[in-house]
């Protein structure tokens, strides 16, 4: 049995954490609103630009294609862009995307592909170094810039088409969470070069005769790069809005469990103070009755 | 007749307007847009957007970088990288 001073020195431990995760989850609460906002934003500009990639796809085709588009001819080399967060305390949000990378890897290799990794965000580096310490390539440190944005994004897809056109790679896939809601995030595998020709909804907007300037191709040879832009935008938003949802979860809980501990302790030192008061009541008792 | 006219950056979207008519700096030179202009698309050269709420009212500058302009049955869309203001 612990004594009492013991038993007061782990409530005040367990109060302590609480009051962490209970500021943690408030924070992350506010910063949830924030991050979701800042997703909706940005859905305009990547619908957009997907309804226009998907209209000019559809005419340039066959050899004139851009290389972003029609690949490099050959489908052996695989790239995986895993974005994790750069901060813990989201439950289980990072292992999953890590998860769902090492599936996806593990089945490029079955197939016979060669796979490296490049990583965004802090978390995922150790856990995929353990299984695959010789394919981590490249790393894009988001840790410093306190809310990544539209640049970082630019500058990880510029990175990684400089490497395409290299010939590091051929085909490159993003994994990232999808953000659901605060409770759910679900890792997606999705690929991002070549780009993916976007299906054409309305087939019969394409009919409208469309000018164009400078010309389709140049056009679209510029639109590319900027799409693989905005996809990366678009997962560092989500990737944002799940760590964020998925710390207000986990806090939740962590809060929760603090709480029942407390209970449990402080029923546990009102006990033992019971029983030593008793104790010690008996022993004069016995004394007076001695005498 | 109101052109609709919509200027939208990855981070949002900054315009919703009916205007009159938009000046935009083309990658082959600038052109203005009004209602019924014929469906078109051009990549744009960092610049100033030049709003004409009104027909004789002074132009609204925005400038802009990178991107490109489209023309459909909905209006004249902008899609810039970077918006300043």
């Amino acid at each position: 049995m612990a004594s009492l001073k013991e038993l007061k020195g782990r409530i005040n431990s367990v109060k302590s954490t609480q009051k962490i995760t209970k500021a943690k989850q408030m924070v992350a609460a506010a910063k949830l609103r924030k991050a979701q906002a800042a997703a909706e934003a940005a859905r305009p500009y990547a619908e957009r630009l997907a309804e226009v990639m998907g209209s000019l796809a559809s005419k340039v085709s066959g050899d004139s294609a851009p290389r972003l588009l029609a690949g490099t001819g050959s489908n052996q080399r695989h790239l995986l862009v895993v974005v994790n967060t750069d901060k813990g305390l989201c439950g289980g949000l990072n292992s999953n995307i890590v998860k769902e990378a090492k599936a996806k890897a593990r089945a490029l290799i079955e197939d016979g592909k060669d796979v490296s990794f490049y990583l965004v965000g802090k978390k995922g580096r150790a856990p995929l170094k353990r299984d695959y310490a010789d394919s981590i390539d490249y790393q894009f440190d988001t840790s410093e810039v306190r809310n990544p944005g539209f640049e970082e994004a630019a500058a990880i897809a510029e990175e990684l088409i400089a490497k395409y056109d290299d010939g590091t790679f051929d085909v490159a896939h993003l994994i990232y969470p999808i953000f659901q809601s605060a409770l759910a995030q679900e890792p997606t595998a999705q690929q991002i070069i070549p780009v993916p020709a976007p299906a054409l909804e309305s087939a019969a907007q394409s009919d409208a005769v469309v000018e164009y300037e400078p010309g389709e191709e140049e056009i679209l040879e510029a639109l590319l790069p900027r799409y693989v832009k905005t996809q990366l935008f678009g997962a560092i938003l989500e990737i944002a809005a799940s760590e964020q949802g998925a710390s207000m979860t986990a806090m939740d809980n962590a809060t929760r469990n603090a709480g029942e501990l407390i209970d449990k302790l402080t029923i546990q030192y009102n006990r033992s103070r019971q029983a030593a008061i008793t104790t010690e009541l008996i022993e004069i008792i016995a004394g007076a009755e001695a005498l | 007749m109101p052109l609709h006219f919509e200027l939208v950056t990855p981070a949002r979207l900054v315009r919703s307007d009916d205007v009159h008519m938009v000046i935009v700096p083309g990658a082959e030179g600038e052109f203005g847009v009004m209602e019924g202009h014929a469906p078109f698309m051009s990549t744009i050269r960092d610049g100033a957007l030049m709003v004409y709420k009104t027909e004789n009212g002074t132009p609204e500058e925005i400038q802009v970088q990178g991107g490109f302009a489209e023309v459909g049955a909905n209006g004249l869309t902008v899609l810039a990288e970077h918006v300043e203001g």
